[in-house]
């Protein structure tokens, strides 16, 4: 499975910050560590906090805090902000209505059905203790 | 400030005939049908003396607060015997208490115990709150892919 970009670095941001969440941590820190322009990392911080997922601190040593409950977020959550991995083929798309395009669309669905499944029984919570055990 | 009330310690036992009745009741709350003799056949079964066959119950204070039922299955699919985890149910107003945890720690040391190296189960894809709480146990994707046919 692939990710854009952006969703990638959502799910960077919100386990970094929900790892220590008393933290704050700067925009220019953050795209530091995931080796990104810090533009491109706060138009993602800005959709996380209108989800209220992460909210800005502001003054000397602001930057942004975990604002959720890690027990909570799934995975599943975080990408639906920046995407939708599950979406089937539109109708106008070629070949879709044909014999092959029906078939490989029921395979497809199937795999759409498990990821989405997977991603939304995985919080950030589990994702950090599995990262623990390894 | 008040601290918070601390949750009642919690503790595992195999269970009883005696607890039937709670047990019928917790599976109704999600599942909606009372079975009685469905879980009379698995306490007869699974709260036996079978060394491989498990049903064990959660207390909190004196109340059953959940089950879980497991056995050690044999070379099902061609792999070494493994222990399986086939129910689990954790009263509404018990949950996130730890409850669920203490009843998959005390099968696992079970399985442990009888010698096998891992535990399996299987989950509905549409019941996304025991499948957080497998995952959280540390559970992931196995090897095998469940498959079914609807018959004509």
């Amino acid at each position: 499975m692939k990710l854009q970009t952006a969703t990638r670095l959502a799910l960077y941001a919100v386990m970094a910050l929900s790892r220590e969440p008393e933290r704050q941590f700067s925009t220019a820190e953050l795209a530091e560590r995931f080796d990104v322009s810090e533009h491109h990392l706060a138009k993602v911080l800005r959709t996380l906090g209108r989800a209220e997922l992460v909210e800005a601190v502001r003054g000397a040593g602001g930057g942004f805090r975990f604002s959720a409950n890690p027990k909570r977020v799934t995975l599943l959550e975080v990408i639906a902000l920046f995407e939708d991995i599950t979406s089937p083929p539109g109708p106008k798309e070629p070949g879709v209505r044909t014999h092959e395009g029906k078939a490989l669309g029921a395979v497809l669905a199937e795999i759409d059905d498990v990821a989405r499944a997977t991603l939304g029984s995985i919080t950030l919570a589990t994702l950090h203790r599995s990262a623990t055990r390894r | 400030m008040a601290a918070a009330d601390p949750s009642p310690p919690i503790q595992v036992r195999k269970a009883k005939p005696q607890d039937l009745a709670v047990v019928v009741a917790l599976d109704a709350a999600v599942t909606g049908v009372k079975k009685p003799d469905y879980w009379r056949d698995r306490l007869r079964q699974f709260a036996g003396r079978d060394p491989e066959r498990l049903f064990l119950v959660a207390e909190a204070e004196g109340q059953v607060v959940g089950f879980i039922l497991g056995e050690i299955r044999a070379w099902e699919f061609g792999s070494p015997p493994s222990g399986w985890i086939f129910a689990i149910n954790v009263a509404k107003g018990a949950r996130l208490d730890g409850v669920g945890t203490r009843l998959f720690e005390a099968i696992c040391a079970h399985f442990t115990a009888a010698g096998v190296d891992r535990v399996r189960t299987m989950i509905a894809k549409d019941d996304p709150l025991v499948m957080r709480f497998f995952r959280s146990q540390g559970m992931v994707a196995g090897p095998f892919i469940e498959l079914e046919k609807v018959l004509p």
